[in-house]
This record gives structure tokens, sequence and C-alpha cells, in this order.
């Protein structure tokens, strides 16, 4: 059975490549480093090294939406704010 | 640090994580898939970009179907939680009763759900169901086919009915779970009943009220069986859900390519307003 029903693309494979990488990362960090405890942030909620992917990872997908539904324009923009909003999220959340 | 000391026990979630892989990974990468993507059939797909999610955020449709799915979803819990709390508060802690309250509290919850939206249309037709007819015999003109506020206060109705239960339940396992000990303190204080109710079971409750409000939110907010066989999204497209119109584009227009983006979308919406849920719930209970 082929896999031409799911109808890959090299960009959705890159996606989620990424997205696999990122646990993995964390993984290997956690492996090496360990995080300790969660931690309480700005946002007054604990959460450890996985929680705060999680955080960057669905604030990524609501700016893109939120580009997408709101502004007409290139991408560039919403992923600069996207790598912002992580460095925010694992330096203060 | 509390580290774990047997990593070997991960093997075992393996299977799980297998079954997932299929089950759910799998199909979700293939909406992403053709969420950017244009096919006329045939297997064959075209390159769209960003074209599908830029489409349904600015279309009305979306924006009304969304304001629909919120509507339903929060009224629901609005009802369901706080009823759901006062039967488990009225319902016997012990003796022969608690059995028989318990049966009828799980009864409406074995009912598969087509089966439950196909009762409740025939109860609530204005000409042979009981409801309808009783309601037009008492001088209130209802008809919920053609109505749309005969139409929404059916489908609540039908909800709460359905699912109130499962709260019930859930509320009755913290109640019972809270040791007779707290009570005879709070009686030794003097304590009102809604004074035992504000500082020792409600918050002994938190938890299952948490998973309560959890698996209702997700729960309605998913919901397509009951609305579409109780009312078809109709009269006209007042009781069009989320997910009534997702599959009405994806199988009844074949758009797959905006019905993925709308997926995609409205999968975000609810991991969104779940983990907010969870993280605010779990937030005060720790504190």
């Amino acid at each position: 059975m082929g896999l031409s029903w799911m109808a890959w693309t090299w960009p959705t494979a890159a996606f989620f490549i990424f997205i696999g990488l990122c646990i993995a990362t964390l993984g290997v960090w956690e492996y090496f480093r360990p995080g300790g405890d969660p931690r309480r942030g700005v946002f007054m909620i604990d959460t450890t090294r996985g929680d705060r992917l999680f955080i960057s990872l669905l604030g990524s997908a609501f700016i893109f939406l939120a580009w997408l539904g709101l502004v007409n324009s290139t991408l560039y923009w919403p992923l600069v704010i996207v790598v912002l909003w992580t460095l925010f999220v694992f330096r203060y959340v | 640090m509390n580290k774990t000391v047997n990593q070997k026990a991960w093997f075992l979630v393996l299977p799980v994580l297998l079954l997932v892989a299929f089950n759910a990974l799998i199909p979700l990468m293939t909406v992403v898939n053709y969420s950017v993507q244009e096919t006329f059939g045939d297997n064959n797909f075209f390159w769209a970009g960003v074209l599908w999610f830029e489409e349904v955020l600015r279309s009305e449709r979306f924006h009304s179907s969304l304001g629909r799915q919120l509507f339903f979803t929060f009224s629901i819990l609005l009802i369901e939680i706080p009823l759901g709390v006062a039967i488990a508060l009225a319902m016997p802690r012990k003796g022969v009763w608690v059995s028989v309250c318990l049966v009828l509290m799980a009864m409406p919850l074995l009912i598969p759900w087509n089966v439950v939206g196909a009762m409740w249309n025939i109860f609530a037709l204005p000409e042979i169901g009981l409801l309808g007819n009783t309601l037009n015999a008492l001088g209130i003109d209802y008809n919920f086919t053609r109505q749309p506020v005969a139409a929404w206060v059916t489908l609540i109705a039908m909800d709460v009915w359905h699912w109130t239960s499962l709260v019930v339940l859930l509320a009755y396992a913290g109640l019972v779970s809270i040791p007779d000990a707290y009570y005879q303190a709070a009686k030794i204080d003097g304590a009102s009943s809604w004074a035992i109710f504000r500082f020792i079971q409600l918050p002994k409750m938190k938890r299952v009220l948490t998973i309560a409000i959890l698996l209702r939110f997700m729960d309605s907010f998913n919901i397509y069986t009951e609305p579409f066989v109780l009312t078809g999204g109709g009269p006209g497209n007042s009781t069009t859900l989320l997910s009534i119109d997702l599959v009405k584009i994806a199988l009844g227009q074949f758009d797959l390519g905006p019905a993925a983006a709308m997926s995609l979308i409205y999968f975000l919406i609810i991991l969104l307003l779940s983990w907010i849920f969870y993280t605010l719930m779990m937030r005060n209970e720790d504190q």
C-alpha cells in the first residue's frame, strides 16, 4: 500500500519533521540537563520545558491564523513574531 | 528533584503510542496535507498554500457556525454543571436507593447518540410528539422544524437530558469520597449547609468537576450526530454547528481543502480552550 492517499508535500513533511525534532531535542536536553521541577513565570502557571514547548507551538499556530485572517501580507512577519513569542515563552513563562 | 529510576517502564507505553499514531496522528497528518492542496478527485493534488486558511478564516459562514457552536457549548455547560452538582447533592449516600439512583442516572448515557436524536425528534414533533403536542395544546406555539428558537431550546434540552448524568455521576463520586470526619468537624463548628457545600464539598469535587467540564466541553464542541438527527442544522442554518458545517463542506460539496483547513482551525480552538480550562482549574487547585 502506497502513501499517495496521504497527499504528502515537502512543506508539510518539513513541518512535521520540525515538530518531531523539537520534541526529540527537548528529550535529549532533558536527559543531559534535567529541567527540574516546574517553575512559575509571568502567566502565574507552573510549567515544565515540555509545557513551554506546547505553549509556544499553540501560540505560534494562533499567531499565524490571526495573521491569515486579519492581515493580507507576507508570512515572514508572523514568523518573526513567532520566534519572539517562543523566546519569550521559554525565558519568562 | 525526583527522578524516575526505572526508565524501562516507558516501553510499556509503546503499544499505546503506536495505536495513537495509527488512529490519530496519521489522519491528522493527512488533514494537514489536504489543507494546503486542492483536489479534483482521482488522487490528484495541486498546491494551494494557505489559500484555504485565508478563505475559511474570512468567511461569514465559518464565523456564524463558530458563534453558534460557542453559544451551544457555553449554554449546556452553564446548565449541566450546576444541575449535575445539585442532583448529586440530592442523591442518597446510603441504602438501597443509591443503586436505583445510579442506574437511573446511567441510563441516558447508555443510549446511542443517533437514537437520542431520533427519540427527541419524535418526542418534540408538534403533531404527534408528546412534548410538541402537549406544548401546543397548552397554547404555546411550538414547532422546532420551523422556529429557530424552538429548535435551539429542543437541542439544548436534548443535550441536557443526555449528558447531565455524566456530571451527576462524576460529582457523586467526588462527594462520596469525602470522609465523614469533615462533616463531623463542620457540625461541631455549627456550619450551615451552604458553608459545608462551599468549603468542604465544592473543593473536594474540584478535580472531578474539572474532568466533567473538560469532557463536556470537548464533547459538546465536537457534537454532530444528535443535532444532525434532530434538526439537520435547520430551520435554515439556525442550528448548523461547526461539525455539521464541516461535514457539509467535506462530504456534501466535496471541498476537501477548505474542509481540512476548517478541521485544523476547529481542532486548534478545542485544544486552546481545553488547555485554558485545565490550566485555570489546576492553578486554582494548587492555590
